[in-house]
């Protein structure tokens, strides 16, 4: 066999080789002492294009965004000490939301370690407790292989982050260069197929079911299951929710879709939830913002049937009676197998009971307001992008709202951080969601408050000429802070008031984007046909709206699902 | 209830740290944790000393499953195990307590490894138990130092733990 001759290539350009092994397009980071030398290999070639981002925060979201809206893995890019620090947000993130991501850090040099050399922080150490996995890589030798099972541990399994710290001397040193086809570990072989002895019971359970009901999260998203949900809902004509990490994994328009669940979901979907005999779980965890208080979901008996690819997921906060692990589509495609030209029982009275549920119309809000309610602005946004643009959102209020009245019917468009909660998210998400999907009509729905974490991506917007639209809900509160203080603390409205706001229309101009600021109910329709017209533009929308207004139907912390405040209680 | 978890991991730096962060992230008690490497030198074998109730146990041994570094978990407790702790143990052993410190190690099966004009050093195995017994017995004002190396575990008869 003739032996290939490998080619000596430095660390740095091991990194870069492996980026574009890996089909890498997009690296989005910022330069530091530590990384100068990859920096360097990436300006000497033009397949992987780097995104300079204004922050590392930025970093870590944008390539969080790229994930979440396409199928690829985002890729992000920091130096040691601040630079990865600053990135952490993101990486954490990422990780209570199991989006795929490769973040490689600088370190210092390897002798240089533990002597708190400049921007030196215990990178692994820091990272540990919210990433999925993380390397320390002290040998160029081991670069490529390490790079290689990043990527492989990101993707596999239940997705996650992965860090790869590499001291600034390995990014000089030399070695022959091999990036191996594939890995396998002995401590890492993640389950594809369901038990099928298990999936024929939970088969045989919803045949039975006389009061059924799907309930899926973001699993179902990430794992390409939509569809395969689809498949199994048409099958046997059950209703389905999904959580606020599900939305699109349904299609939100579908007469079976009862709107999300949990602490802002919809009366019809909580009600649901309380009251089926059978409830399927798929990829989601039953965590506290869904099913609330779980004693008091124990309160009505049902069986429960949950698919997830994590063992660690089921039967954490709510005991499971039929537990099946794997990855989705497999299971599910193993489901339909076994309903095909099985018959459900008559549910005809169960959905009777959830219409009339529906009937109560939870989400209606005050058409006829003077002022701008915020609710208008994202049915408005709904109708002129024609439910097709890929939503991101930040933190609050304006999340919730989208969550609500924008109808997701394909997965991947609505990018939001569910687990963490991470203000300053959404500006980020959409420059990559852009980057990820060329042509696509991006929005970023926002508030003043959240706005305001990020808002130096603006300059990177310009730079890529990223034409994303911000909604921005501007009621000059962190508006789900001021409703819990309203509600929960006798309206003392302490710090929720955002005072000194800029003028948001100056500032985007200062950026060199457009900036429109409306403030009649009027003008709300007119202002998004024009910004979305724009296609080559970042228009930015100042929507003054109700100080006021609060987000219904909720469930306040720790109650049950079925302990809803809605809209006329008050 | 108190449970004793072995762990097979990868002998990699920083695992031990990665099974001890799992525990104080998620709140789980740890009562004692012993690592070294194993027969082969790319695997490290972990005896945690942990209590909690059975839904715990089994959220702990998920979780440990789910460190990417983890190879094979196994809660020793739920079938026929051994389990050995060591104690290094100094003693106060002058001309007068020479004769009745030797002769309590002899009851416990402890070893005098060290010897000084006024101090014994005493080796002594078995479990918790055993060392916690053999503590109480001792005058108290006469132990000058212990050291244990806290719980090692191993299943009985075919019960094997390895890759």
């Amino acid at each position: 066999m003739d032996r290939v001759k490998t080619e000596e290539l430095t660390g740095a350009e091991i990194v870069i080789r492996c980026l574009q092994a890996e089909g890498v397009e997009y690296v989005f980071g910022y330069p530091g002492g530590a990384v100068l030398w990859i920096y360097d290999e990436l300006f000497k070639q033009d397949k992987v294009r780097h995104v300079l981002v204004r922050h590392e925060q930025g970093a870590a979201h944008a390539a969080d965004g790229y994930s979440r809206s396409s199928n690829k893995i985002g890729v992000c890019l920091v130096t040691s000490g601040p630079g990865l620090t600053n990135a952490v947000t993101g990486i954490a993130t990422a990780y209570m939301d199991s989006i795929p991501m490769v973040i490689i850090s600088g370190q210092v040099p390897t002798h240089a370690i533990g002597e708190d050399a400049f921007q030196e922080c215990d990178t692994v150490g820091i990272t540990r407790p919210c990433v999925k996995h993380n390397f320390l890589v002290r040998d160029v030798k081991d670069l490529a292989v390490t790079i290689k099972k990043a990527f492989h541990i990101a993707t596999t399994g239940r997705p996650g982050p992965v860090l790869v710290d590499i001291p600034k001397d390995v990014t000089t040193h030399k070695c022959e260069f091999h990036y191996p086809e594939t890995v396998s570990m002995r401590s890492y072989n993640p389950v594809k197929k369901g038990h099928a002895g298990q999936i024929k019971k939970a088969a045989q359970l919803l045949l039975e079911a006389r009061r059924p009901m799907i309930y899926t999260g973001g699993g179902v998203v990430l794992s390409n299951a939509a569809p395969q949900l689809r498949e199994l809902v048409k099958l046997t004509g059950f209703p389905v929710t999904n959580t606020l990490m599900g939305l699109g994994g349904y299609p939100g328009t579908d007469p079976k879709f009862l709107g999300m669940l949990g602490m802002h979901g919809t009366y019809q979907a909580n009600m649901a939830m309380q009251h089926c005999d059978v409830l399927i779980a798929i990829g989601a965890r039953f965590d506290d913002r869904v099913i609330g208080n779980p004693e008091h979901f124990a309160l009505n008996p049902r069986k429960i049937i949950h698919i997830d690819i994590d063992p660690s997921s089921i039967s954490k906060r709510v005991r499971v009676d039929l537990p099946i692990v794997g990855n989705i589509p497999d299971v599910l495609d193993d489901f339909l197998k076994l309903l095909q030209d099985r018959k459900p029982q008559d549910i005809k009275a169960w959905w009777k009971q959830i219409d009339e549920w529906r009937g109560n119309d939870c989400l209606r809000y005050d058409h006829a307001a003077k002022v701008i309610k915020p609710q208008y602005v994202l049915e408005k946004l709904y109708e002129v992008t024609g439910g097709e643009a890929i939503i991101t959102s930040d933190v609050g209020q304006h999340q919730m709202w989208a969550a609500q009245f924008y109808k997701f019917d394909k997965p991947r468009r609505w990018i939001n951080s569910g687990g963490l909660g991470t203000m300053g998210f959404g500006l980020p998400a959409a420059m990559g969601a852009t980057l990820a999907n060329p042509g696509a009509t991006v929005a970023c729905v926002t508030g003043e408050s959240s706005i305001q974490m990020c808002l130096q991506e603006l300059s990177t917007c310009k730079q890529y000429r990223l034409p994303i639209k911000i909604i921005n809900l501007n009621n000059k509160y962190m508006g789900m802070v001021r409703q819990w203080q309203q509600f929960f603390h006798g309206n003392r409205y302490s710090e929720s008031y955002m005072d000194a706001l800029p003028d948001f229309v100056k500032l985007a101009e200062g950026y060199g984007h457009s900036g429109v600021l409306i403030d009649k109910p009027a003008d709300v329709e007119p202002a998004l046909r024009e910004a979305f017209k724009r296609k080559k533009d970042l228009v930015f929308l100042d929507f003054l709206t109700d100080q006021t207004e609060n987000v219904y139907p909720m469930i306040p912390g720790g109650k049950g699902i079925t302990e809803m405040i809605l809209s006329e209680d008050l | 209830m108190r449970h004793i978890i072995s762990i097979l991991v990868e002998n990699e730096a920083g695992a031990l740290s990665r099974i001890s962060n799992m525990f104080s992230a998620r709140g789980y008690n740890i009562e004692s944790l012993t690592v070294a490497p194993t027969e082969d030198a790319s695997m490290s074998r972990m005896t945690v000393v942990t209590k909690g109730s059975d839904e715990v146990i089994e959220k702990i041994t998920k979780q440990l499953n789910k460190l990417v570094d983890v190879v094979k978990v196994v809660d020793l407790s739920e079938a026929e195990h051994l389990e050995r702790e060591l104690m290094l143990i100094k003693v106060r052993a002058g001309a007068r307590e020479r004769e009745d410190m030797k002769r309590m190690a002899d009851i416990f099966r402890g070893r005098v490894i060290d010897v000084s004009d006024n101090t014994y050093t005493i080796e002594l195995t078995g479990d918790g138990a055993k060392l916690d017994a053999f503590i109480q017995a001792l005058d108290q004002s006469a132990i000058l130092e212990t050291v244990r190396t806290g719980a090692s575990g191993i299943g009985r008869g075919n019960r094997i733990l390895r890759v």
